[in-house]
């Protein structure tokens, strides 16, 4: 099968940006617009300092028009960036959009090389290349796909929670999925926020039972996504439910049953507080938990075990009958049009670097339990008090642990120096003790965190500029440890005895966003964090359509930039789902049906089961189809063809890029 | 043989690579290389496919026979693949296609596959350096003798 137009008389137009000097330096743009003048089938050449504006496209237009042009070649920057701009230029000069090809000389060219000479050269093979091919480009239409009106937001930290009040305010239906027993994350677990100390249960509670209440959402804990099948527009998403052995709906979270457990005093250390203090095996995570609904842990319960005799929390439950010991995980199916991901973070293993001895010395402890130690609703409610009993006199918290650190994570996590101002000023709000903050920047950009450093410093925090090479206990027996640093502010070693370490530890990709990105098919940066389809232009969206992040799954952040980019993923979302349907590429596959020999070798290669044999020939679903074009690749007898990516136009990209016409 | 205009530098060979990048990973890492302005050798043109699975095994004896002194093939990792498992498809005809150009004599160094993830810009970089380095000091492909080569063993059957 071949273009219609290959009788020597198409007209194509050549486009080479120079984007300011950004093209323009390395490579030798008129020439190349010389060189594309003479190529064969090609009417006019130009050359425009920023193709992507409206005159440049305006040229394209315009070109058209006068010149007569039926096929468009833009060499300039990545397809992912403005292929869709061009191909609208195209469109609005009255030619199919799918006429044009762009020839990326910037990411693959300008930016990468430095040789003149060779630049220009490969900017000239390119640009041959998308000349030969575009004259067999066929004029095509993009598909349109419904998007179903419901969304699905995976994780129920802070981000998750606001997006999904976002799009259910807005009257869209929305599945949260949260895996652990309650919604809220680790904002959950703060006592205050910086910089405005807020108390952070008085603003996300609130909104976590607007979540519970809410009647677009449905609210499932205990939850995991297992597989996600279909494409944007029409996700289906099969969901697992652990069992929680509490018939959700019957339990009134009267908490009675935790009362009158068998076990008098709790024995598994609480996930909530850290290990902090310890709960029974019936519990609920923290009193404002949403749902507000208590679990069985089978692990702890004796009823799993040997069978407990006097199951008093059955008892109590009385004719509530909300305890079920036979529950098992069940499963859900849901078609949803878009999904936004809210997976969050988790804080850097503090064991990882032994010489600050977490885990080692009990007066050792990481930013978070201090969290659960000075929050009022914590283990000591709000009291500071050392594993050994003490009231610190004295603290020393040791900034960036696990960031900006060649042998762990090269990222800054951008919070600490935030939390650990705030811990400064809480620790010394509830103990009077003496406060060091060993740093090595302070980084506190953003509105009103600058102004909360002066404040803390003004308190009679001490800073100390030098990151702690050591952590070791003072002679004597004095149960204090000593934070030794090279204070490089005055050039010498310093060494502080504490009463209590705290480690500044940063913020990491969950230990499963491997599992969870492929689950969802997108991308990881290098860090680790989901990536975002553009940092600057599409900072919440991904390469998969229809899937948006919010939160720190994506980076590093705070609460204000969290709520901020979870507003952002919603709205993308809405703005999906109020559009009813999305255009997507037609670079499907279809059969030619004589040349098709009928050996099935297609049906095999495709991961959609978009191919069926019928009367002897394979049929090709375009609606299944997602465009790979690994069933083109395998068919022996040349019989698939791939819009867009047809064999004579890759044929002709390939002789394109190596021989002059 | 055919004029190109890639074989420019006049102290020495400067080799002629072909790539096959697939769109949601290895095109997206030469983007970034892009972004980030990593340097590195200008050898190689790349073509766009959707997937490492749409690279039939003919692009890459089409490209040899008509001057590519090496072919890069770049998909996700596995496992990554956009489309679940195309990346493994192109795996499987890679390896058939190496021992049938293994059989016509070419080196072995001028096939290429490479799994780059769209974060691995500086895996782009490295690749590409590596091979036109190696490229380099293997000397122009013989083309003449693989086109006869290629045209007398033209594959009937694609290894799938
Ligand atoms: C010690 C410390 C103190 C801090 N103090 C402040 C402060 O004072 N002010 C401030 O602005 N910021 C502070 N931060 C930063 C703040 O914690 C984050 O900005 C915020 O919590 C990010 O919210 P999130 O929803 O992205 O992630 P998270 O809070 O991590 O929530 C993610 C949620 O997703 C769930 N989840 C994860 N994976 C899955 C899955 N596969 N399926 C289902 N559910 C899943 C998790 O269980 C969790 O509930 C602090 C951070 C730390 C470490
Ligand atoms: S999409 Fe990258 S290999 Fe399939």
């Amino acid at each position: 099968m071949s273009g219609p137009s290959l009788n020597g008389d198409t007209r194509i137009g050549v486009y080479v940006c120079h984007c300011g000097t950004n093209i323009a330096g390395p490579i030798d743009v008129e020439a190349v617009t010389e060189y594309a003048a003479g190529l064969p089938g090609v009417v006019v050449a130009r050359a425009y300092k920023y193709m992507c504006s409206d005159p440049g496209q305006e040229l394209i237009t315009h070109d058209i028009l006068e010149e007569g042009l039926d096929r468009v070649v833009v060499a300039s920057c990545s397809p992912s960036l403005h292929e869709e701009t061009f191909r609208r230029a195209v469109a609005k000069g009255g030619v199919n959009p799918y006429l044009f090809q762009m020839v990326n000389i910037r990411e693959h060219g300008s930016w990468v090389h430095d040789d003149v000479e060779m630049a220009t050269a490969k900017a000239k093979d390119l640009v041959r290349a998308g000349v030969a091919r575009v004259r067999f480009h066929r004029p095509l239409e993009p598909r349109r796909v419904p998007v179903d009106g419901s969304a699905m937001v995976v994780g129920g930290g802070i981000a998750g929670i606001h997006a999904a009040l976002t799009l259910a305010n807005a009257g869209k239906h929305v599945y949260l999925v949260e895996r652990e027993p309650t919604i809220g994350g680790h904002m959950a677990q703060f006592d205050k926020t910086f910089p405005t100390l807020d108390c952070a249960a008085c603003i996300l509670t609130p909104k976590m039972t607007q979540v519970r209440n809410h009647p677009n959402i449905t609210l499932w804990t205990m939850a995991e996504v297992v597989e996600v099948d279909g494409f944007v527009g029409a996700y289906r998403v099969k969901v697992r439910h652990e069992p929680r052995f509490i018939i959700e709906d019957a339990c009134v979270g009267c908490l009675e049953c935790i009362d009158v457990c068998v076990f008098r005093n709790g024995k598994t250390p609480d996930e909530f507080n850290l290990g902090l203090s310890k709960r029974k095996p019936i519990y609920i995570p923290f009193p404002q938990a949403v749902p507000q609904v208590v679990v069985i842990d089978p692990e702890a319960c004796i009823e799993f075990r040997a069978g407990c005799r006097k199951k008093t929390c059955v008892e109590v439950c009385a004719d509530r009958n909300a305890i079920d010991f036979q529950q098992v995980a069940t499963f859900d199916e849901v078609e949803v049009g878009t999904i936004v991901l809210a997976t969050g973070f988790k804080t850097f293993d503090a064991g990882r670097i032994p010489y600050y001895g977490y885990g080692r010395y009990d007066n050792v402890y990481t930013a978070l339990e201090v969290e659960r130690l000075v929050n009022a609703a914590g283990p000591t409610t709000g009291e500071v008090v050392l594993r050994d009993g003490r009231t610190p006199q004295s603290v020393g918290i040791i900034h960036c642990v696990g960031s900006r650190d060649e042998n762990t994570n090269t990222h800054c996590s951008r919070v600490c120096c935030m939390y650990s101002l705030k811990l400064a000023h809480l620790m010394k709000e509830k103990t009077g003790a003496e406060v060091y903050n060993f740093y090595i920047d302070m980084r506190t950009p953003g509105k009103g965190m600058e102004e909360f450093y002066n404040r803390v410093g003004s308190e009679g925090v001490h800073f100390i500029r030098g990151k702690v090479g050591d952590v070791y206990p003072e002679a004597g027996d004095t149960g204090r440890l000593v934070l030794q640093a090279e204070d490089t502010l005055l050039g010498r070693i310093r060494k502080i005895p504490v009463d209590m370490v705290v480690l500044a530890t940063g913020i990491e990709p969950q230990s499963d966003a491997e599992d969870v990105r492929r689950l969802f098919n997108i991308t990881c940066s290098a860090g680790g964090f989901f990536m975002e389809r553009h940092p600057k232009l599409a900072p919440v969206s991904t390469f998969t359509d229809g899937v948006f992040l919010a939160g720190t799954c994506q980076g590093p952040r705070d609460i204000p930039d969290t709520v901020a980019q979870a507003g952002a993923a919603a709205a993308e979302a809405l703005a999906l789902i109020d559009a009813g349907s999305i255009l997507l590429e037609p670079n499907t596959a279809f059969v030619s049906a004589e040349d098709c020999s009928g050996c099935k070798t297609c049906i095999g290669m495709c991961p959609y089961q978009a191919i069926a044999h019928i009367d002897g020939k394979a049929v090709i679903n375009e609606v299944l189809c997602k465009g790979c074009g690994t069933c083109v690749a395998a068919c022996p007898s040349g019989a698939i063809h791939q819009n867009l990516f047809d064999d004579d136009e890759i044929f002709e990209e390939i002789l394109g890029v190596l021989i002059h016409a | 043989m055919p004029e190109t205009t890639t074989d420019t530098s006049s102290n020495g060979f400067e080799p002629r690579i072909v790539a096959f990048f697939c769109n949601w990973c290895t095109y997206l890492a030469a983007d970034l290389a892009g972004t980030s302005r990593m340097k590195y050798a200008p050898n190689a043109r790349v073509i766009r496919v959707m997937c490492s699975g749409r690279v039939d095994p003919q692009f890459v004896l089409e490209a040899l026979a008509n001057g590519a002194d090496g072919v890069l093939i770049g998909g996700c990792h596995p496992g990554d693949c956009h489309y679940q498992e195309g990346n493994y498809k192109a795996l499987r005809r890679f390896k058939l296609l190496q021992r049938m150009v293994a059989d016509l004599g070419v080196e072995e160094e001028r096939l290429r596959l490479e799994w780059i993830s769209a974060a691995e810009a500086d895996r782009v970089r490295v690749v590409m350096d590596e091979m036109t380095d190696q490229l380099r000091r293997l000397g122009p492909f013989r083309h003449e003798e693989a086109v006869m080569a290629i045209a007398a063993q033209q594959p009937q059957e694609v290894p799938v």
